[in-house]
């Protein structure tokens, strides 16, 4: 049994179809990544599954409980299974709380009255390689990589069996980042702790990700192990988002495929494929709808895909 | 060409504290000149945002200028009026915040925040929304005129990044100041932010002053890049310098920490092993010495100062000190 099954997801707010049917799985112990378009619906997908964003249809099983839609009463006690890393490290953080209240909150919020907090507290920076005297500050006394790392020690101090991280290397600088992954998988070695990681750092992707799928307007449109889709993606946005990529060079000289246009509109979705007006690849054919199609365990939502 | 656009001269900044004074930024120096894209790289929490909020004096209640010059256009800001200040801000000088949200007004719609941050101008209001959605189709959000009716809560990440980023372009600043405005970027979007800040830069002279964690985007934008390390400036040259030729060992050790250089998978990557030191309860000699595998004796009792390595190459480091012209 998988620990994490999503299947077809839908979330609209309003008029605005923000997620039209995302589907994958995630194993004990597996680490997934979910990339993409800036906008395409990468957070909605978590905040979905830990019950913070509506979600009008689908299904989201977690151990194999269904947990779509369900109430706080039912998604409490499963937070400390699940925790999640939020995107926005300051904002996520009560600003009149200590730091020592934030990092030992789940501990309360889960009626663990028999902890000792402020060792647990020490615990929690110090595996954060933040020092113990930050436990006495404030959210605004923090720099901008200190809250996130904040923000990650909260999510592991329950040791949960999945974390939905949202971005969470962003801010950090390259050997706070290496830390801080490092930590993760030996907690994934240790503990078989599963992660569903969005980032936009695809250096990151390739170092971490057991397999990743490719977001484009509220749908996966690509879906693989990390080793098939850096060799070898097959989906045009895929490729140009993979081309992107800047390199930590000044003289590095990219092969870029550009995308063209600009990002469509939720609200008049384009017809055929949805990529179709930005897809430097597109076909007469790809008026047509792509369907998903999965072969082995790479999937694809392409008419001509790329070989 | 190198005309100095803003100055920033033995800039010393702390917070105080309830265990004393945390030395935020020591000894800072370094200019911009007109039409210059200069990056700040270094280790989180090392004093990049302190840096630029003590630019804007929009900084927190408990901070202290010790000592130094901040001057922009040869104007002193350390001691310009609260009002020259608010005067600078937003039309000479533009900022995005580190925090999309510390732009964003969470019960205003963006609409009216873009319409705000327009009051100077003469033009009608529709003129002006209409100059707002054009300036948000150009960092790429979809539907402009829709979007402008909502609120920031409504915008994913790096949507409200862009916002950001073009609200601070809006006045057409001669210098924009950027604290990690792509963290919540996707490589394509920010390869075309990229493109546009190049373009500004060119188009209308505009200085930028971006920091960030990403040494691929600092690499392609930047024509200089300054390194910080707990505080102070340990290094800074012309940007192929620094990533070809860096000459402290923090920047040489930084730059081998970026899994953008490792292609094949690594499941351990590297990092720089040991601590920053404590900003207020600093060590004597070189503050990188804890971490650094070349420490010889004398860094353990003597500062390094910042030495000129060649024109325009600076570094603070006892190995290179023999070799500085000045
Ligand atoms: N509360 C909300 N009300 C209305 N629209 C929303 C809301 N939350 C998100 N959206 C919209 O849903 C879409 C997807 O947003 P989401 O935050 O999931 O994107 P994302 O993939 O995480 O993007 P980023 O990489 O920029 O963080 C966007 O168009 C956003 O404006
Ligand atoms: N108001 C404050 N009071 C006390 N200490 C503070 C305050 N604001 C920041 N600090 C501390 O000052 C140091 C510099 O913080 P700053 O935010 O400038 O770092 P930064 O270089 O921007 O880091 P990051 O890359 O993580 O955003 C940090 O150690 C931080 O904890
Ligand atoms: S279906 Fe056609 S337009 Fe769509 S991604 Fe594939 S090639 Fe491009
Ligand atoms: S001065 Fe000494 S300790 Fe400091 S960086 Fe140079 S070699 Fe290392
Ligand atoms: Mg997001
Ligand atoms: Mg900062």
């Amino acid at each position: 049994m998988s620990l994490l099954n999503v299947v077809d997801l839908n979330t609209s707010y309003g008029p605005i179809n923000v997620l039209a049917g995302v589907s994958f799985t995630v194993e004990p112990g597996e680490t997934y990544a979910l990339v993409g378009e800036s906008g395409s619906g990468k957070t909605t997908v978590i905040r979905a599954i830990a019950g913070l964003a509506p979600a009008q249809d689908g299904s989201v099983t977690f151990e194999g409980q269904e947990i779509r839609g369900a109430p706080e009463s039912v998604m409490r006690p499963l937070r400390k299974d699940m925790a999640m890393m939020f995107q926005d490290p300051v904002g996520s953080l009560s600003p009149r709380l200590t730091i020592r209240s934030l990092i030992t909150e789940p501990y309360r919020i889960q009626g663990m009255k028999d902890r000792d907090l402020d060792a647990e507290a020490k615990r929690l920076l110090a595996m954060v390689n933040l020092p113990t005297h930050f436990a006495d500050r404030y959210p605004y006394q923090l720099s901008g990589g200190q809250a996130r790392r904040v923000g990650v020690a909260r999510a592991l101090a329950l040791e949960p069996k999945l974390i939905l991280a949202d971005e969470p290397t962003a801010g950090l600088d390259v050997s706070v980042q290496g830390e801080l992954l490092n930590l993760l998988n030996d907690l994934r070695e240790r503990l078989g702790l599963a992660m569903v990681i969005i980032t936009h750092n695809l250096s990151v992707v390739r170092h971490v990700a057991d397999r990743m799928g490719i977001m484009y307007l509220g749908r996966l449109v690509e879906e693989g192990t990390t080793e098939t889709i850096f060799n070898n993606p097959r989906h045009p946005y895929t490729r140009c988002l993979l081309s992107a990529n800047p390199e930590p060079d000044p003289d590095a000289r990219l092969e870029r495929i550009a995308l063209k246009g600009e990002p469509p509109s939720l609200l008049k979705r384009p017809s055929g494929c949805e990529f179709r007006e930005r897809c430097p690849f597109a076909k007469d054919i790809c008026t047509q709808t792509p369907q998903w199609e999965m072969n082995g365990d790479h999937g694809l939502r392409c008419l001509a895909p790329l070989s | 060409m190198t005309e100095k656009l803003l100055e920033i001269d033995h800039l010393c900044v702390d917070y105080e504290t309830g265990r004393g004074d945390l030395k935020a930024l020591r000894d800072i120096t370094f200019n911009v000149n007109k039409g210059e894209i200069v990056g700040i790289v270094g280790e989180s929490g090392c004093g990049k945002s302190t840096l630029i909020s003590s630019i804007l004096r929009l900084t927190a209640p408990n901070t202290r200028f010790r000592e130094g010059e901040i001057r922009f256009k040869e104007q002193d800001l350390l001691q310009a009026s609260e009002r020259q200040m608010r005067d600078l801000r937003g039309s000479d000088i533009s900022i995005v915040f580190q925090d999309p949200m510390q732009t964003h007004n969470p019960v205003l719609t963006i609409g009216q925040q873009m319409l705000d941050i327009q009051h100077r101008s003469k033009q009608s209001k529709a003129d002006k929304l209409s100059h707002a959605a054009k300036m948000l189709g150009a960092v790429g959000i979809p539907d402009p005129d829709a979007r402008l009716k909502q609120y920031p809560h409504e915008f994913s990440g790096g949507m409200r990044q862009r916002i950001a980023i073009a609200m601070a372009l809006m006045s057409e600043p001669d210098l924009l100041i950027a604290d990690e405005p792509t963290t919540a970027l996707d490589a394509t979007l920010e390869v075309q932010i990229i493109e546009r800040l190049q373009e500004l830069q060119r188009e209308f002279h505009c200085a930028i002053l971006f920091i960030s964690h990403h040494l691929g985007v600092i690499a392609e934008l930047c024509d200089r890049v300054v390194v910080m390390y707990a505080g102070a400036v340990v290094e800074s040259g012309e940007v192929r310098e620094i990533f070809h030729n860096p000459k402290h060992p923090y920047t040489r050790r930084l730059i081998e920490c970026d899994p953008g250089h490792i292609k094949e998978r690594a499941r351990i990557l590297p990092t720089i092993p040991g601590e920053v030191p404590d900003l207020a309860n600093l060590p004597g000699g070189c503050i990188f010495r804890d971490r650094c595998d070349q420490a010889m004796a004398r860094c353990a009792t003597e500062v390094p100062p910042l030495d000129q390595l060649k024109e325009g190459h600076h570094a603070a480091c006892w190995l290179n000190h023999a070799e500085a012209t000045s």
